[in-house]
């Protein structure tokens, strides 16, 4: 199936929804309002990609959804619903989210063994030991990586096992904030084969944040450009490879996403 | 006539194993030109550059059958020497500007440090340092002057530290991943920068990066570096006529905005590779 057909397919049943979503960050009178107003929605078993350079706004839109950053106004819906605040475990149940360094987000003490079975605690699951083994299996890092401490792997086997933990409570949504770009470029190809694999097989929504465009036109069907804390653009895969920009800005990140050209842009 | 030669440029560190060679005999002549300097992170890239400055940390220890700056032997260089050479004469952009700038002293009297080291008058100094903040597209120097630096976004960090690498206006700029923490914007612009010093002034300039694409459009040569060997030199233009199977594996598991492959193909290593 290709990318067009599948987000025309669905469009129709909406797993996800973010309205003016805003938020506001307050350091004694100073004030910060890293995300104003931004809406989408994401399809069931859409891959959505969010672009920007640093300080756009891009990454704590997904840390909103998750719970990690305040929101100060609109609304996110799951499934018809408003999430609640703070979110509870059958949030996480549902939604999980992969973070951008895997050097940072995994406990240096733990192994990558409890780093795994903590989730399946927290949400009651049964057969730890079973799904502890399968999921290391599916992300292809297999059963003796497991009493591993992180600083025994490599960046990319980290990041794997930061798959394996998201996927481990078999969510339904992921949110990926720059799941590659702490790794070099063929562990790159690795672990993006590895997301769409997973994705293709399980029926995955994915929320993906990248500053890199070829990333995301290879991963999502429709992507939103962000700047300044402001959704600029929304743009389907094929409008991208077409080039299709309606906006100067994300013009901009387009010529600029080529690579370096001698003659000053105009 | 070429501003730097190097020839059998070896880095060994002593590990419980016994030595560890990360720069395995790295051999280039480099004229006033944009050399890149092109591999994946452990392939001795940022180690070549180092050892180039005399930088290489103990214990780790360079050796090199030739090491030549515009005719100065550098592996008889004593400190006296290196130190007129360092910062005036060549100097080195590092990668992460929050480990590479002094946390507790401004950015403006960093920048002025390297100026009066080398004899220049405080007031010249000050001027010389706003100007090449400017020169780097700071647009308020007057402030970034007198900031610390954890007060100053990546970006910024990062135009700062190349600020303070070319005020002494260098013959030879290695740049480690100068732009990797940057956004892609900004980056083409830093890059803007780097290539008027080298079209203008004849700098050389050494570039080393993990970026493929980004240095076959910047750089005239590229070297490959694999396993502490440099496995292919091209031209940057030729890059796609690549002829060593990693060069072409870097090269092929990049996703495209255009290309719809799937699944990537990767990299298969092979052990042949590192002799």
């Amino acid at each position: 199936m290709t990318g067009t057909e599948m987000s025309e397919k669905t469009m129709t049943d909406t797993v996800l929804s973010v309205e003016n979503l805003e938020v506001t960050f307050r350091a004694g009178l100073e004030e910060v309002r890293a995300v104003r107003g931004v809406s989408f929605t994401v399809g069931r078993g859409e891959s959505y990609g969010i672009v920007g350079e640093s300080g756009s706004g891009k990454s704590t839109v997904l840390r909103a959804i998750c719970g990690l950053a305040p929101t100060s106004g609109g609304r996110i819906v799951l499934d018809g619903a408003p999430i609640p605040a703070p979110r509870d475990a059958a949030f996480y149940r549902r939604v999980q989210m992969v973070f951008q360094d895997p050097y940072a987000s995994l406990h240096p003490r733990h192994t990558i063994d409890s780093v795994l079975s903590e989730p399946l605690a927290i949400q009651g699951f049964d057969r730890r030991e079973e799904r502890i083994e399968q999921a290391l299996e599916e992300v292809g890092l297999g059963k003796g990586f497991r009493f591993r401490y992180p600083h025994q792997l490599s960046g990319g086997q980290r990041q794997r096992v930061a798959v394996a933990r998201a996927l481990i409570l078999e969510p339904e949504v992921i949110l990926l904030d720059e799941p590659t770009s702490a790794l070099d470029a063929s562990i790159q190809a690795e672990v993006l084969n590895l997301l769409d694999r997973l994705r293709a097989e399980r029926g995955l929504t994915y929320i993906l944040v990248s500053h890199d465009l070829a990333v995301v036109s290879h991963m999502c069907e429709r992507l939103l450009v962000m700047q300044h804390g402001q959704a600029v653009e929304e743009l389907t895969r094929g409008a991208l490879r077409a080039r299709q920009a309606q906006t100067d800005y994300t013009k901009t990140l387009l010529k600029a996403s080529e690579g370096y050209s001698a003659e000053v842009p105009a | 006539m070429s501003l730097l030669s190097v020839e059998n440029l070896r880095v060994t560190y002593p590990t419980r194993q016994g030595p560890s060679e990360v720069v395995r005999g790295v051999s280039f002549n480099l004229g006033r030109e944009r050399l890149g300097i092109v591999g994946e992170s452990g392939s001795g890239k940022s180690q070549t550059g180092r050892a180039i400055l005399g930088l290489t940390p103990a214990p780790g220890l360079a050796t090199a059958d030739r090491l030549e700056f515009d005719g100065i032997d550098l592996r008889q260089a004593d400190a006296r020497q290196w130190r007129s050479l360092r910062g005036r004469r060549m100097s080195m952009v590092m990668q992460d500007p929050k480990f590479s700038l002094n946390p507790v002293m401004p950015v403006g009297k960093q920048l002025m440090e390297t100026l009066r080291t080398h004899g220049a008058p405080r007031s010249e100094a000050k001027n010389r340092a706003l100007e090449m903040l400017e020169a780097v597209q700071i647009r308020d120097p007057e402030r970034v002057f007198r900031a610390y630096p954890h007060e100053l976004s990546g970006g910024m960090g990062q135009r700062a530290m190349i600020a303070m690498m070319l005020v002494s206006a260098p013959d030879l700029l290695i740049a480690d991943e100068p732009t990797s923490a940057l956004d892609v914007t900004i980056q083409i612009e830093v890059l803007r920068i780097l290539d008027k010093l080298v079209s203008e002034r004849g700098m050389g300039l050494i570039f080393i990066s993990h970026d493929l694409r980004l240095v076959s459009s910047f750089c005239d040569r590229v070297l490959v570096m694999y396993a502490g060997q440099v496995v292919e030199e091209l031209q940057a233009s030729d890059l796609h006529n690549a002829r060593h199977p990693y060069t072409q594996g870097l090269l092929n598991c990049l996703p495209k905005i255009d290309g719809d492959q799937r699944p990537l193909p990767t990299l298969n290593r092979d052990e042949a590779w590192t002799k």
